[in-house]
């Protein structure tokens, strides 16, 4: 029988720091055991539980792409006990991964659909994972229209700065990146918050599906935005933060009513939330 | 073999024979209470009890599971790499189960064991183990099993049943498991006309002991949003100390917390009970908590057993009715009384 219990060993194969704060640092990780890596079948939207012997696992959203091969990317944020000593471990050291858990973005729904993505600080990886996904020359003309509104509260502060301006050269792509504010007299995007950036934007609604994901003050304020525009709750798909340790609907711990954000989630849609508690 | 009858005289080495081939269960007097203990010898089990103080779900879901093992010693090129760690799945016999306690692990398995996700040590725990339970010819005050779907007398959970009809037991092959375990047992005989009328009338009087003290039906009629939002729960709170008792004795609370424990240079991760009456069960790492309000875990517990987990698995409550929890709450707060709050037809907000 097999364990989902039991971590697939990996090893560190480099480690970027993100941010101007240093918080957030990217770590691509290798499978140690190849067969390993063919059982490692997830989609964007998906997670993983990270795993640091003598310290634990800590759930966190798959930033590459299963169109990127030989490798899986997870940018983590400093928080607490394992993120910490994550961040100080190196290229080269052994730990694990447990996964993929969870569901994933609805792709079969979103094929033949305009996509509109918007994201906010660092709760930009399987956003990345996502329009690397759809910007695979295999996948491309699966999609409509993709636009993306990202945010942060300043340039130093975004993730994945050098594809970002690759995606900005980019004529399949509409990117709008914006800033909370910035000093620098050389910012050539936007300055304003996500959702004042979507409103002016305005993504058509149109066989649209829009995905948000960011800090929960930005859900709260563009949710009213996307509705103006015509977005209905069952086109709003969002991604749920928890608290979890199985990661496999087992623990108990992570449940907004009937559902596991671990297992049945963590991707939801606004109208499958608003049947749910509102414990999140 | 379905049906044969053992003498009291003849039951220890009945037992014994049983601990010939298999790691035999009962309930064990320690101190003032019994609880599952593996038996030395046949006379350890004490088939007078009530019931056990604990719940026997420690049997299937240890309060401590070692799960795994790593190394953690510099140049050892396996650190960190976190390994299975060998466990005893010889055959077992739960011997004495209260028929309530054996449902509970019916009710578990659709936790443990799904179509997508198994977990490895409960399933084979169960496969492993028979259960050789002991119908309840005297229901306590605390006890509504009845109410929940299953009662004194339910085989529904066990392998054999045995009803205690005085100078003997009947007992009774449920699965193909049990018939088998009978046709192996020493010192059995044919069941007197006498004997199977005594264990008749004895589960017609514990059932007939045991009212309706709430509706289920009613309950499940309730819509999840409107018990969520439903004003009741601020007194039902109130008392509430969040002790975690409760969950603890219950056999149908399977909440665990995995936690790594290291010692120099080798270390283990370990399965833990853990429990939602505690704040830390649901702390983010951030420090946001979506359930930081004592209100909000009395109400996810109630609302897990009575209406979470019955919508999710198109079935009954994740509750046996054994009354553990009305017996040791330390504030009085009885699953009796909240369930009937929660079906009762006035009970929406304004």
């Amino acid at each position: 029988m097999n364990n989902p219990y039991l971590p697939y060993p990996v090893r560190i194969d480099s480690v970027v720091t993100e941010t101007e704060d240093r918080n957030l640092k990217t770590f691509k990780l290798v499978f140690l055991n190849p067969e390993d890596e063919a059982k490692f079948k997830y989609l964007p939207g998906q997670f993983a539980e990270l795993s640091i012997a003598g310290l634990g696992e800590i759930p966190i959203g798959i930033a590459t792409s299963p169109t990127e091969k030989g490798f899986i990317k997870f940018t983590v944020n400093k928080t607490g006990k394992v993120t910490t000593h994550l961040h100080n471990m190196q290229a080269g050291d052994v730990m694990g991964v447990r996964g993929p858990l969870g569901n994933w973005y609805p792709w079969e729904m979103l094929e033949g659909k305009n996509v509109v993505i918007i994201g906010g600080g660092f709760a930009f990886t399987t956003l990345r994972s996502s329009i690397i996904y759809m910007l695979d020359p295999a996948n491309r003309s699966r999609f409509g229209d993709i636009d993306v509104v990202y945010g942060a509260r300043g340039p130093g502060l975004l993730l994945y700065k050098d594809e970002l301006a690759a995606w900005e050269q980019r004529k399949d792509i509409a990117m709008h990146i914006t800033v909370d504010g910035t000093n620098d007299p050389n910012w050539k995007y936007n300055v304003g918050f996500v959702p004042a950036v979507t409103k002016q934007k305005a993504p058509s609604s149109d066989n649209a599906y829009a995905i948000v994901c960011g800090p929960p003050i930005m859900i709260k304020f563009t949710l009213p935005v996307l509705t103006e525009l015509g977005f209905p709750p069952e086109r709003i798909i969002t991604s749920l933060e928890m608290r979890m340790k199985c990661g496999i609907g087992i623990c108990g711990r992570c449940n907004l009513g009937t559902e596991y954000v671990c297992k049945d989630g963590p991707v939801f849609t606004l109208k499958q939330l608003s049947a749910l508690p509102n414990e999140y | 073999m379905s049906e044969l009858y053992i003498a009291k005289e003849k039951f220890p080495d009945a037992v014994r024979r049983l601990m010939d081939g298999s790691r035999v269960y009962g309930p064990v007097l320690e101190g003032q209470y019994h609880s599952f203990a593996q038996l030395k010898e046949p006379e350890d089990a004490d088939l007078s009890f009530q019931n056990t103080r604990l719940s026997p779900k420690g049997l299937f879901n240890p309060q401590a599971e070692r799960m795994f093992r790593f190394s953690l010693a510099k140049g050892d090129p396996e650190a960190g790499i976190v390994k299975e760690v060998p466990k005893d799945y010889s055959p077992r016999i739960i011997l004495g189960i209260r028929p309530c306690d054996a449902v509970a692990f019916q009710l578990d398995d659709k936790n443990f064991d799904t179509e997508t996700i198994q977990d490895p040590w409960w399933v084979k725990r169960r496969e492993t183990t028979t259960m050789v339970g002991l119908a309840c010819n005297s229901p306590c005050g605390t006890c509504f099993c009845t109410s929940v779907g299953t009662g004194p007398f339910d085989p529904a959970g066990l392998d054999v049943l045995l009803t205690d009809v005085g100078a003997g037991y009947v007992a009774r092959g449920i699965t193909e498991k049990g018939k088998k375990l009978l046709s192996g047992m020493v010192g059995g005989s044919e069941v007197s006309p006498r004997a199977a009328a005594k264990a008749a009338e004895l589960k017609k009087a514990a059932e007939g002991s045991l009212g309706k003290v709430f509706d289920t039906g009613a309950l499940a009629k309730k819509s999840m949003l409107e018990l969520f939002n439903a004003s009741f729960w601020d007194e039902i709170q109130f008392s509430c100390i969040n002790c975690g008792t409760c969950t603890f004795l219950c056999p149908t609370c399977w909440c665990f917390d995995i936690q790594d424990e290291t010692c120099q240079e080798s270390g283990e991760r370990l399965r833990l009970w853990d429990s939602c009456m505690f704040p830390l069960f649901t702390l983010h790492g951030s420090g946001h908590n979506p359930r930081a309000q004592k209100l909000q875990r009395v109400r996810q517990r109630f609302m897990h057993k009575l209406k979470y987990y019955p919508e999710k698995y198109k079935g009954g409550v994740a509750c046996v009715g054994c009354g553990r929890c009305v017996k040791a709450c330390p504030v009085n707060i009885d699953i009796r009384r909240v369930a009937r709050t929660m079906s009762a037809g006035c009970s929406c907000p304004a």
